[in-house]
Parts: C-alpha cells; sequence; structure tokens
C-alpha cells in the first residue's frame, strides 16, 4: 500500500508490460512506461500539459493482482508490477468506454470542425466502433453558445474530459469553465451559466487547443473572409503574425517547427489576398513605441520624481493578459504600455499611411490579419480600436482557419514558390519575428534599448545577439542587465531625454512571464511588495509559450510542440541580416514620411496607442 | 435504539473514557497490535484492517496527521451510525481519540452528513464537555497526546462517503474521488497522511480497548471479528437497528426481524447483493456477503426489476460525473431496466448492457461505479422469469445493432 517505505526516491523499478521488462523511476505514470517501450495506450482526458486526469477511462489497463482495470494516465509505478496494456478484458472496456461516449455525443462527424482532427472519432474508428449499442442522441440537449466573439461552445459534443477547465484553472488560473451538477446531468459550465461572452473569460482559446472533440471551437471568420476576396470592389490585405509561420505547415501534415513563412506568402496571394503583410513590421514598431514609453516612464520616476509614474512596466500586446489585468487587477492599469498590440498598430496604419501611399479609398479596404491567436478576434472589436476612422481590423483568422482556407482554395501550400511579403512595410527585422516566443518581447526591447542607450552593439554584451537571459520555457523568469556605460542619445530620442547620464550604472530589472495562472503569481507578488514590484519591464504573454503556443494554433498543441515551433522561430530570427528593431528601414521611413512628430509624437499617439477599461467583475462573475 | 435479541449490547455497558484510558496507557505499538489481534476490520463496507491503516498512517511521512470519522452514512437502507451518534457519541470521540494515538494525528474532524445537521449542537456540546474534562485538548488524561476534534458538515452527496471523495469535500472542492494511490494513508486531507474511519469501527474500537482484544476476536468468523451493528428495514416486521456476531446467516437475521417470508433481501445497501430466498443459508460477513450494514427485506409481492429501477435510478443521480463508465453506464443500465419493464428490449440489448455492467465493475474510478451495476447483473441473473425480450433488435427505435 504505502510503497515508498521499501523504495527510494530516484530507484528505477521493474515492470513488465506486455511481456516486456523495463525499469522505470519512481512514480512514473503507466501511460508513459508504456510508451518507453513503444506501446501506445489510448487516452482522451490525459493531456501533457495538465495534471492528471483519470477520468475518461479509455486508457485503462490490467494490473497483475488487481481486481479492478487502472487508469494507465494517473496510476504511478511505485512497485514491481505485471501489466497487460491490450488484454480482452481491456479491449473490451474500451470499446464499451467509447461506445458509452459515443451514444450521447451529438453531431455529425462530417459537419465537424474538428472532422479529421477529432481524438474521439480517431479511437472509435481504431475500436471498429461502427454501431450504438447503447442508443444515440436524437435530437441535441444544448443550444449552441456563440456569445463570445472568440470560442463557441457545443455542449452536445463533450465527453466531459474536463481538459478545458483544468486548463483554464491550472494555466489560465481564470477558471471560466467548471463542471456543474451530477450523475448523467453533469455538464462543462460557466459560472452561473451565463453565456461565455459575458463571462471573465479572456478568450485565450486554451480550452480549444486542449479539446479532444468539437464542443470547444473558434468563431469562424472564413466565410466573411471568402466574401470579402470574391467581392472585386474590395481591397483585401492580411498581414500575417510570426507564430502562425512557425506552425502552419502542421496543417498541411508537416511536423511541427517546418519553418513555411515564404510558401505561405504566396499561397496567400494565390488564395486572392491583395497584398500580404509581415505583423513584424509593427512589433518593430511598437519596440520603438513602447520602448521609448519605458524610457520616459524611467526617466519621470528617477529624474523627475514624478511619483504618479507606474512602474514596472507592463508589455500590452497579448489581448488576452489584457482582458485579464482589466477584470482581475484593474488598479495596475497605468502600469500596461499604451501601445497597442502590433496587429492593431497595423490596423490603424493600414486604413491610414497604407491607403494614402498606394492611393486606396479605406472604406474599400478590408484588413484582414492571421493570428495564432482567438483572443485577437475580441481585441479587434473593441470599440477603442476604430482610430483610423474605420474597423482597424475587419477580421482575424488562426492559423487553424487559414489552414482551411487554404486547403478550400485548392493549394497545397508546402509546396508553394517562396515570395516575399509587401511593400511599403517591407521585410521586417529578426527582433519582430521572435515576438511570438515568450520572451521574445522583452529580447527585442532589451536589443534596442540597450543600442541606443549604451551606443554599444548587443553582440558585444550577447553572443549574435541572442539574449538568451530571457529565453526559455520557465512560467515565470527574471533577469537583470547592468548598465555600465552610456553613449549619446541617438536623434530620434533628442526630444525624449537630454542625456542617459542618469541611466549610467544603473541595473535594468526585467521579468517574463506566460500563462495568466503564472501572470497571477507575478501580480500578487507584485501587490505585496516583492521581488516582482521592484521591476522596471515585465513581459506578459497569455499562453504558455506565447503566442506560438496560441489558442489559435493547429491541434495538438503541447509543450513538445511549442518547442519546435520556438525552435522555428528563433532559426527564423538568425536568418534575417538585421535583427533589431530600431534598425527597420520601413519603420524608420514611416516616421519620417507619416508620423512625422516623432516616436510617441501626437500623431504616433492617436493611432498607434490605446487606453483600457476597468473590467472588475461583480459578484456575478460577469465582465459587464 | 440497537436491538440485541442475544441481550449482549456491547455499546451500552461500555463506560466513556474507559477504553481510550487503557489505550493511552499503552506503548503506541501495543495500541496497533491490540487492535490487531482483535481482527477489527472497517465497519463501513469495504473491511480493511484497522490496524493496517493505523500503522500505515504512523508510518507516513507528513508535517500533520489526520484522523477523520466518516459519518457521511449515505447508503440507501443504513442509518445505524446516526443511532450510534446519538446514543454513544463519547465511544466514538473516544475511538478517534485513540485512532490519532496510534496513527500520530493530532486533528480530528466529524464529517457530519448533512442531513444529520439536528445532532450537530449535541455533539458540539459534548466535544466542549471533553475538552473541559481534558479528553481533548493538550496532554489528554496526562499522556503526550494533543489532539482536537472539530464537526464538519457534508453537503449530502452520497460520494462523499467515499473517504477520497470526503476529503475534497473537506478541502472545500466538489466531492469526487480521487485517483488512488496514492492513498490516504499517505496523501489524505490537504495531501497530509490521513486516517479515514466509519463510525462504528471507531465506537468498536473503543469496546476493545475496554473489553479487551480477545472479547471481540471470539465473535463473529475467522477472516471477520466481532459483533456487527445492522440497519434493518423493508418488508419486515421488526425494522431498525440491531446488533448481531458477524457471520449470521441471512435466514437468522430475517427471523430475528420478523421477514421469514421474504423474497430477496438486498445487503449492503443499494450498491450491494440482492440475495434471492433460495441463498438465505448465505453468512453476512466478508469472506461471503460483505455488507456496511444495511440489510433491505423484499416481500414476495415485489418485483425484482422495481427494485433495480429504484436503485439505479439513485445511482444515475448520485454518481459523481467525472468518470464516464459510472457516469453514462448507469443511465444505459437503468433504460435497459426500463426497456425490460415495457418489454421493449432485445436480447442483443440485454447482451450489450451486461457486457456493460462487467465494464463499470472493472474499470469505474472507484466503489460507486464498480459496485452500481450489481443490482442490474442480480436482477437479470436471478430473476430472469419476470421479463420478457423481443427477439428483433430493429424494434428498438433507437439503436440499429451491427454484425
Amino acid at each position: 500500500m504505502s510503497a515508498q517505505q521499501t523504495t527510494a526516491i530516484g530507484a528505477n523499478i521493474p515492470v513488465t508490460i506486455d511481456g516486456m521488462d523495463i525499469r522505470v523511476p519512481l512514480k512514473t505514470t503507466i501511460l508513459d512506461a508504456a510508451k518507453e517501450l513503444g506501446i501506445r495506450i489510448p487516452t482522451l482526458c490525459h493531456h501533457a500539459d495538465l495534471c492528471e486526469g483519470g477520468l475518461c477511462r479509455v486508457c485503462v489497463v490490467e494490473v497483475e493482482g488487481k481486481r479492478t482495470l487502472q487508469a494507465s494516465c494517473a496510476y504511478p509505478i511505485t512497485e514491481p508490477m505485471k501489466i497487460k496494456t491490450s488484454s480482452a478484458k481491456v479491449r473490451k472496456a474500451r470499446k464499451n468506454i467509447l461506445q458509452l461516449m459515443l451514444s450521447n455525443h451529438a453531431g455529425d462527424c462530417t459537419t465537424c470542425n474538428r472532422n479529421q482532427n477529432c481524438e474521439l472519432q480517431k479511437l472509435a474508428s481504431e475500436y471498429g466502433i461502427t454501431t450504438h449499442p447503447f442508443g444515440k442522441v436524437k435530437r441535441p440537449k444544448y443550444a449552441i453558445d456563440h456569445s463570445s466573439l472568440s470560442v463557441v461552445r457545443d455542449n452536445n459534443k463533450c465527453i466531459l474530459c474536463r481538459r478545458c477547465e483544468r486548463t483554464c484553472a491550472e494555466i489560465q488560473g481564470v477558471n471560466a469553465l467548471v463542471t456543474a451538477n451530477r450523475g448523467i446531468e453533469t455538464e462543462i459550465q460557466t459560472f452561473m451559466n451565463l453565456p461565455l461572452g459575458d463571462t471573465m473569460c479572456i478568450n485565450c482559446g486554451q480550452c480549444i487547443n486542449r479539446c479532444p472533440t468539437g464542443a470547444l471551437q473558434t468563431v469562424d471568420a472564413t466565410c466573411d473572409v471568402w466574401k470579402a476576396i470574391d467581392d472585386p470592389k474590395k481591397h483585401v490585405v492580411i498581414q500575417t503574425a510570426p507564430a502562425p509561420r512557425a506552425a502552419i505547415a502542421e496543417c498541411f501534415g508537416e511536423a511541427p517547427g517546418t519553418p513555411r513563412t515564404f510558401e505561405m506568402n504566396t499561397a496567400l496571394r494565390r488564395a486572392g489576398f491583395n497584398k500580404v503583410f509581415d505583423t513584424n513590421f509593427t512589433a518593430d514598431l511598437t519596440i520603438l513605441e513602447e520602448g521609448t514609453e519605458l524610457l520616459k516612464r524611467l526617466y519621470g520616476a528617477l529624474v523627475q520624481k514624478d511619483a504618479s509614474v507606474a512602474l514596472p512596466q507592463f508589455t500590452s500586446c497579448s489581448p488576452g493578459w489584457i482582458k485579464y489585468i482589466e477584470q482581475f487587477y484593474p488598479e495596475y492599469l497605468p502600469n500596461v504600455s499604451s501601445a497597442k498590440s502590433p496587429q492593431q498598430m497595423f490596423g490603424a496604419l493600414i486604413k491610414t499611411y497604407y491607403a494614402e501611399k498606394n492611393g486606396v479609398d479605406p472604406k474599400d479596404i478590408v484588413s484582414v490579419s492571421l493570428m495564432p491567436c482567438t483572443a485577437k478576434k475580441y481585441e479587434c472589436a473593441r470599440p477603442e480600436m476604430n482610430d483610423s476612422g474605420f474597423k482597424d481590423i475587419d477580421y482575424v483568422l488562426t492559423t487553424r482557419e487559414l489552414g482551411k482556407l487554404i486547403k478550400e482554395a485548392g493549394i497545397d501550400l508546402p509546396q508553394m514558390p517562396k515570395s516575399d511579403f509587401d511593400e511599403p512595410f517591407g521585410t521586417a527585422t529578426g527582433s519582430g519575428v521572435i515576438f511570438g516566443a515568450t520572451g521574445g518581447v522583452m529580447e527585442s526591447a532589451i536589443r534596442t534599448v540597450v543600442e541606443l542607450v549604451c551606443g554599444i552593439q548587443i553582440e558585444d554584451l550577447f553572443e549574435h545577439a541572442n539574449v538568451i537571459p530571457v529565453r526559455g520555457f520557465e512560467g515565470v523568469r527574471y533577469a537583470e542587465l547592468p548598465i555600465s556605460a552610456v553613449g549619446p542619445v541617438p536623434e530620434v530620442l533628442k526630444d525624449v531625454v537630454p542625456d542617459w547620464n542618469w541611466l549610467k550604472d544603473a541595473t535594468l530589472k526585467v521579468a517574463i512571464c506566460h500563462g495568466t495562472a503564472n501572470a497571477q503569481k507575478v501580480m500578487d507578488d507584485i501587490r505585496a511588495g516583492g521581488k516582482f514590484s521592484e521591476c522596471h519591464f515585465i513581459e506578459f504573454m497569455a499562453c504558455p509559450g506565447g503566442c506560438l503556443g496560441g489558442g489559435g494554433q493547429p491541434i495538438p498543441t503541447n509543450k513538445d510542440i511549442r518547442s519546435k515551433r520556438a525552435n522555428a522561430i528563433y532559426a527564423e530570427d538568425m536568418a534575417y541580416t538585421v535583427r533589431k528593431s530600431h534598425l527597420n528601414e520601413a519603420v524608420l521611413r514611416l516616421y519620417k514620411e507619416f508620423l512625422t512628430d516623432g516616436i510617441g509624437g501626437h500623431k504616433a499617439h492617436h493611432l498607434l496607442h490605446t487606453s483600457y477599461t476597468d473590467r472588475s467583475l461583480g459578484v456575478r462573475g460577469s465582465n459587464k | 435504539m440497537i436491538n440485541t435479541p442475544t441481550n449482549q449490547l456491547s455499546f451500552s455497558d461500555a463506560s466513556c473514557g474507559t477504553g481510550l484510558k487503557n489505550a493511552l496507557a499503552m506503548p503506541r505499538a501495543k495500541v496497533i497490535s491490540t487492535v490487531s489481534d482483535s481482527g477489527i476490520r472497517g465497519r463501513g463496507g469495504a473491511g480493511f484492517p484497522v490496524s493496517v491503516k493505523w500503522n500505515l498512517c504512523g508510518l507516513a511521512k507528513g508535517d500533520k496527521k489526520f484522523v477523520v470519522c466518516n459519518a457521511d452514512e449515505g447508503e440507501p437502507g443504513t442509518f445505524k451510525d446516526r443511532v450510534l451518534l446519538d446514543d454513544f457519541a463519547a465511544l466514538v470521540f473516544d475511538g478517534m481519540t485513540i485512532a490519532a494515538y496510534a496513527a500520530g494525528a493530532s486533528e480530528g474532524i466529524l464529517y457530519l452528513r448533512a442531513e444529520y445537521a439536528y445532532l450537530r449542537d449535541g455533539l458540539e456540546e459534548m466535544l466542549r464537555m471533553r475538552r473541559k474534562e481534558g479528553l481533548l485538548g493538550e496532554n489528554i488524561l496526562g499522556s503526550k497526546l494533543n489532539f482536537d476534534i472539530q464537526i464538519f458538515m457534508g453537503g449530502g452527496a452520497y460520494v462523499c462517503g467515499e473517504e477520497t471523495a470526503l476529503i475534497e469535500s473537506l478541502e472545500g472542492n466538489r466531492g469526487e474521488p480521487r485517483n488512488r494511490p496514492p492513498f490516504p494513508i499517505d496523501m489524505g486531507y490537504f495531501n497530509q497522511p490521513t486516517v479515514v474511519n466509519n463510525v462504528e469501527t471507531l465506537a468498536w474500537v473503543s469496546c476493545i480497548f475496554e473489553k479487551g482484544a480477545a472479547w471481540f476476536k471470539d465473535q463473529g468468523t475467522e477472516g471477520s471479528a466481532g459483533p456487527k451493528l445492522f440497519s434493518v428495514s423493508g418488508d419486515c416486521q421488526k425494522g431498525g437497528v440491531y446488533e448481531f456476531p458477524m457471520g449470521i446467516t441471512i435466514a437468522e437475521l430475517l427471523t430475528q426481524v420478523g421477514g421469514d417470508d421474504a423474497k430477496c433481501v438486498q445487503i449492503g445497501g443499494a450498491s450491494g447483493r440482492l440475495v434471492p430466498s433460495s441463498e438465505f443459508n448465505r453468512r453476512i460477513c466478508f469472506e461471503d456477503v460483505a455488507t456496511g450494514g444495511s440489510i433491505i427485506v423484499f416481500g414476495q409481492n415485489r418485483k425484482a426489476l422495481d427494485i433495480a429501477e429504484n436503485f439505479l435510478e439513485f445511482f444515475e443521480e448520485e454518481s459523481c460525473g467525472q468518470c464516464t463508465p459510472c457516469r453514462d453506464g448507469n443511465e444505459k443500465l437503468l433504460k435497459g431496466i426500463r426497456m425490460l419493464k415495457d418489454g421493449t428490449c432485445s436480447m442483443q440489448r440485454l447482451l450489450s448492457l451486461k457486457d456493460l455492467a462487467e465494464t463499470m465493475q472493472l474499470a469505474s474510478r472507484c466503489g460507486l461505479g464498480q459496485s452500481s451495476p450489481n443490482i442490474f447483473l442480480d436482477v437479470i441473473n436471478q430473476y430472469d422469469n419476470e421479463f420478457e425480450l423481443t427477439s428483433d433488435a430493429n424494434s428498438e427505435p433507437e439503436c440499429r445493432i451491427g454484425a
């Protein structure tokens, strides 16, 4: 019963699985031990990112000496044992369990968004389920919840694996989705069963990414985008964020981490987009605007002793994070950079700068963005995102939706010839690209700020400009950067500060965190006056791994896949000749031609900055 | 009140504090060996040896250890714990204190069933008195034991009688059974080593330390020592709480309670077994038909399908809803029973449901789903003369049965 008395921690325990012997570390699950031997045990409630399930029971195995079958995903090996993973008993149980799920799973596979990428469908096929011995649902029990701008909930397809609930609680700390009721009435609910769009949901879509079936889906914009493409009067442009291009290959059956940026550009043009832009352009622009804002804040606080300056400054690119802080820590909204996210900056510029420069009437422009993110759909619908005089971004497509659209266009994306992004925004810098990974915004900011302040090359401090201390997948990371020498104030910042002497010998303290459950830890530390309250700049990303692990990325997404996408992103960064935002020619041209009163100037402020809303939750957990 | 046809009511002559005093005078190891010698197994139904549980908890590593008294008496047809808490609560608290001493625990929790709220004030008063008398608190009865007990009200879910669901409920979570292992003795309440014992178990422990392990061991059978309380209800003349030695035959018990004419008896509550009159010579003990104490007598005019329907309605609602076999399986079994009642169930469907019932027994996450199909299987196996099957699977409107 209590094996740790006899088995030391770290010891390897001999187990026999399907007649094969293996030794595994104490508390390895049967599932993982079997995997080592190349045995694939089916799972549904299990997800590598989440705490143990043991709920769906499809992974049950026979353990010698145990009366009942054991859930292999939740059984820690603490003593030698003999296991059978596919005996007749086990196969019968699995089949029965799948048949039970199918008996309460309403929906027609051919009309489901997850057709051919559904874990239930796959197992039903593998286990040869061809009948419904326990009946099947004749009419749907639940109305489909379309209230959210990002997530569609169809509880009729829910198999109660509770991955969404665990995602929302463990990774995001939001708890928008919870299990309610008991017995056959058990269901996933929102707080007080409110429509999802009225709850504290931050629209991150991480639940969609972990749903094994079609119970949680993305609000689909492909029809709207097709309509725009098909309308000859419309000038349809698309900006593409860095994370989708590191993942779009997965939609076409290629291995995670296969870069297809330039093939994708061709595919987009063939699908009918008039122009293909690189969101990295505004990522670079963000660095200039947000970096300048940081320097202004530091100058205000340290030199002008202005007590009203809020520090640390928080990044603002992740719309899931923005809704999170608006709801849960609204008293810290002054800390959030007023710089819009790259998507929204681009939106404002396309219908002004681009329209003007290319003689297109902005009302004829349909501005689409390709994002790894479902929260971007919510962001672009915010009433304040109309600074161009129009809705700055008309439609957001997630990576998954784009995959569908490209397939519908009959295009085999990986086979496309390569082509570049369109002018006048050109190809951006490596700094823009790494916005797609956790720590990327911080790294880009450091590359630029160090060069502008210290007057040195970032390569003098970090080999190949790779700011390794801020990289990685640790949920919360902290780094210090001593400023030992300062240089002259560059031309672009002449209006901001007279000199840098006040920063000499200062230590820049920064932190990075991803997943809002981690953000909660950092925010609580700040509230308590801890280490993070002394930071100058903190990068927050709502999704684990940053944008590359976004809720709009291909399914599945997990730790291993995130790390492969990150490799693709950092490789693309290395391939750029220009890797620092402040050296982006197109950005500098923008300030010269259009935002003529400079970085952080009046015009830039009007188009590129925004404000936030206190969305403190009422007692009903509603955000309204 | 407790009926004792043998006139040997073990509780009424047990006195508060005596067993506890005797136990605290022994070294800890001796307490465990005494419990081991008595042969007592858990009275909640599963029958796990009490001494093993206490010993393992004592050996487990933890910052703090807990003793939880499971008073979530939710099994249909059982009410003996209520009587114990009403009349002999002092023995239960004594037992918890002995358990704490043996397992090295410093905090005790009585998890009281929501429906027993009316008992709470009296129990709280008794706890206050015990603190005054030095039976709780620091250096209990002059020993080195520091221990106190608090009462926690359950929320009314049947599944919270399962010890890990009970612990989840104590922690303020949904009452849902945990994956096991780890077991509560290693990782229980807030992941600390925790002993969970039934009310009756703890009361008997007090008696064992007053009357001796041999007194207990001498009663009952080889594998099921001691006397046992039974909650008897249903079609009999004298329902109520009874004390009988373990190993009593069903027939003997029925004679005592005035139920000789029974058609069948459900032993162990809704999750137990339905024993037909042809098997009334079977003994009630862990070696034969086990029970936590619930005995429901069914007279000759009862229909087996009605019994199954009633219990399955209960399970369909009381499944915690976590695992597929239990949550969805109970609904299908209930539907099957209703089809049998309507005469619309095919042979094919019945075979599928039998298969399903076996899967539920094997693959459910906790004892609820592992035992809820018992009633389905017992009824269709033993009372197949009470229903007809249709021959044509296609007559079932909602299912197309293939090859």
